[in-house]
């Protein structure tokens, strides 16, 4: 198998700038564009270094280049991009998409999505993609031009629509199932941990006020002045250190963001088989009862109900050319109807094989990335408290000297 | 003597003569030298016609020979505290009586006779009395033994005996009335400090109260939080295979700090805030000693004025005030005695508090770590085998 295009070339979104311009309406606005800087990657033994390339791109060119690798690849469960709008806020965090640290965790969550396009063994090899990342001008063009908006808007009515399949693949059923827990306990961890956090932020914020009383109380103590002073210090530090911990904490929740995302990727694969699925099983309908048509108008019995039969009853029968037109007719649109059968088949089974293989490759890496997630998570809970063990300890040390 | 004197690691400005030995040592510490051992418990409604009371009981026991035997058990409800303050108070206008809990506040959400609000007062009260047997000078007032010994019946007519309440509240209001007046002048430098002290002092501790109450009121709010936190991680173990060992393990350490959070939180409202509350109380009392200082002073100064004008009685007058000469000078050397008591006492509470609160914070986190290690551990041991197996061809 080829080596995917991540491991022939760096990928880095190693800027954000905010930029004001005028929008398809004409109307001035502000956003925020991405530098995207791609390199080869070399043979590090010749010493030399390839020029980095770079161009700038905005939220909604990611967008448009997601939409199109989602309508292009079906069976593909398609990395998904960071979120538009910060959700799951906890009080101190902003929800403004303009607030610096939410640029920030974009711009890391952006160049993931592009890293993890690049690692796939499919979606690297898309011209579009390779487009995205190196041709500035003219990519939108490129992308409208192969016409996947109008599979796009199709898919999406159909995606919509609700309709019921009479032989669901179970193993598909499953997964889907699957998904909506995902996302629904996902969802739900994320929520709980913003107000912990919310109040984990309280109870070390509210130390801080020791520190200051401390040290008014110390100005009229002699012989418990420096003790109190110095253990005032450290309700300061107490309170400071815990900005920094939920810094940390919301890149593990960026971490679980993406795959609540990806539930979503999932599930769209799921719904896209479904579709499929639904789609050959109303052709196969469509051809039996073409066959059956046409059986009825050659033998002349007609067994099941229908208006025409009723009425050439009533108002007398065809005439032989008639039928035997009709008949031919008949008969082309069973051949051609086969055919599409047949071609809708093998279309379903090529679809069900690669999208098991990519679904496959997902659970491995979900279950690699998610595991490793709760390992920096315990890690991340050490060092908090071997930090509060450091400064208990010190103001322990301090109390005792008052 | 020299080990007694290691135990106490106070100033070595403190003399250690036997009296001054009773008083430094703490009830919480050990009773070894002392002869008078008081508890308060076993909270009890009493329901009449006209109203619903607590009585709690109090258990003595003593060698002390005054005493007629070695072990009371008697009854008492809030209002024979109210009076024992009072009669203490009265006996001692310049010692430092120790704080009663306050009567009822529609404090927060506590209610008169919620088990929270009588756990409080209980300790309280305990707290009460033993600082009264700690005290040198207290711990032998008559009314006090009374009050530890007698049956409920004897309690009641000795109360009524001696001046009345409202006599006494109104010699209370005169006397406050006058000190306001103008006892500061010659007011020795030692009591304008004093003064100055308890100001900041009551400040700060009143601070230090509220803080301390914010403090508990977000660790049980993080509590709360915490106790949903873990269990969503178990619910999603349920739809998982391969991780689902690690999730597991993650919702065990949780529920783990959850509960070592509520230690750190118990820990918090039995030490701590009961003695900042304590000291919240005890800055109002020695404002007003101060004050009560004072308007003896007052008296003094306001004779020897008399004096100054009258050109007859002199004889008289001058007998009076050396009367009031020599009330001021004890007033003044037993409050100078008992602030200093004061602070020794203040400054041990202060230390063993934070101390406890650190040690509590300490334990918390010490407990933490070693669950979220723990779990650690057991991942790296998953992830060892994973790897091996990845080597073999």
């Amino acid at each position: 198998m080829e080596d995917c295009l991540a491991k022939k070339m760096e990928i880095t979104v190693s800027e954000a700038e905010k930029r004001t311009g005028r929008n398809a309406m004409n109307i001035q606005e502000t956003y925020t564009a991405y530098l995207i800087e791609t390199r080869a990657v070399e043979s590090q033994s010749e010493g030399q270094c390839a020029p980095v390339d770079s161009l700038w791109r905005r939220y909604s060119e990611f967008e448009l280049l997601r939409n199109y690798l989602s309508v292009t690849y079906p069976h593909i469960v398609v990395p998904p991009l960071p979120e538009k709008r910060a959700d799951f806020v906890w009080h101190k965090l902003s929800a403004d998409n303009m607030d610096p640290d939410f640029v920030e965790r974009r711009r890391i969550g952006l160049e993931n999505f592009l890293l993890r396009v690049a690692s796939h063994p499919v979606l690297c090899q898309d011209k579009i993609f390779y487009a995205f990342l190196t041709q500035e001008g003219g990519w939108k063009e490129m992308v409208n031009d192969t016409g996947f908006q109008l599979k796009a808007d199709s898919r999406l009515k159909a995606l919509n629509a609700t309709f019921r399949v009479k032989n669901p693949d179970k193993r598909f059923t499953e997964l889907k199932h699957y998904s909506d827990e995902l996302q629904s306990v996902i969802s739900h961890l994320l929520r709980v941990r913003a107000r912990v956090a919310d109040r984990l932020y309280g109870v070390y914020k509210v130390h801080g006020n020791y520190g200051r009383v401390f040290s008014e109380w110390s100005a009229i103590e002699k012989e418990m002045g420096d003790g109190l002073q110095s253990a005032g210090h450290h309700m300061d530090v107490y309170a400071a250190s815990i900005d920094d911990i939920l810094e940390e904490e919301e890149h593990y929740a960026d971490q679980l963001k993406e795959y609540l995302f990806y539930a979503e990727a999932l599930r769209a694969v799921c719904r896209k088989h479904e579709l499929m699925q639904y789609d050959l099983e109303m052709a196969a309908q469509d051809l039996t009862s073409k066959k059956q048509q046409c059986e009825e108008l050659a033998t002349g019995t007609v067994r099941t109900f229908s208006l025409k039969g009723m009425t050439s009853k009533l108002f007398g029968q065809e005439t032989p050319e008639q039928r035997e037109a009709k008949i031919k007719v008949l008969e082309e649109q069973i051949q051609e109807g086969e055919e599409q059968l047949k071609s809708k088949n093998l279309e379903g089974r090529d679809f069900v094989k690669s999208a098991w293989a990519d679904i496959e490759r997902f659970k491995e890496q979900k279950n690699h990335d998610l595991k490793e997630a709760l390992i920096s998570y315990a890690v991340m809970q050490i060092s908090m408290c071997k930090k509060g063990i450091q400064v208990w300890t010190n103001a322990k040390e301090c109390f005792s000297k008052m | 003597d020299t080990s007694l004197a290691e135990v106490n690691s106070f100033s070595p400005s403190v003399p250690i003569s036997p009296s001054s030995m009773i008083n430094q040592y703490k009830f919480e510490d050990g009773p070894e030298l002392r002869d008078l051992f008081i508890t308060v418990d076993d909270p009890e409604s009493h329901i009449t016609a006209i109203e619903t009371f607590i009585t709690y009981r109090v258990v003595t026991k003593t060698t002390r020979g005054e005493f007629d035997s070695s072990e009371y058990e008697v009854r008492r409800r809030y209002q024979d505290f109210l009076w024992l303050k009072s009669k203490l108070e009265e006996a001692h206008p310049t010692l430092i009586i120790p704080p009663l809990p306050e009567k009822f506040i529609m404090k927060g959400m506590v209610e008169r006779f919620s088990d929270e609000f009588i756990e409080t007062r209980r300790k309280a009260l305990h707290k009460f009395l033993n600082r009264i047997a700690d005290h040198p000078t207290l711990t032998f007032n008559e009314d006090f033994k009374i009050f530890l010994t007698a049956q409920a019946w004897e309690l009641s007519s000795h109360k009524k005996q001696g001046p009345g309440l409202l006599s006494r509240m109104g010699q209370t209001v005169r006397a406050v009335a006058s000190s306001v007046r103008g006892a500061v002048k010659n007011r020795p430098e030692m009591f304008t400090e004093m003064s100055n002290y308890m100001e900041t002092f009551s400040q700060k501790i009143n601070l230090l109260d509220k803080i301390a109450h914010r403090i508990y009121k977000e660790e049980r709010e993080y509590f709360n939080e915490m106790k949903e936190y873990g269990p969503i991680h178990t619910l999603w173990s349920a739809s998982e295979e391969d991780i689902a060992d690690s999730l597991k393990g993650i919702a065990s350490c949780i529920d783990r700090c959850c509960k070592a959070t509520e230690k750190r939180m118990a820990g918090l409202s039995e030490h701590l805030l009961p003695i900042l509350h304590e000291y919240v109380l005890y800055s109002e009392i020695l404002m007003g000693v101060l004050k009560r200082r004072d308007q003896i002073q007052g008296e003094l100064d306001s004779k020897v004025d008399a004096l100054a004008n009258k050109k007859t009685e002199k004889d008289l007058f001058s007998e009076e005030i050396g009367k009031l000469e020599d009330k001021v000078e004890r007033a003044n050397n037993a409050l100078k005695t008992d602030w200093d008591r004061w602070k020794q006492n203040m400054q041990w509470d202060m230390r063993s508090s934070f101390t406890n609160v650190a040690e509590n914070n300490l334990r918390y986190y010490e407990e933490c770590l070693a669950t979220w290690e723990s779990f650690l551990a057991s991942q790296s041991v998953d992830l060892h085998v994973e790897e091996d197996s990845e080597d073999r061809p």
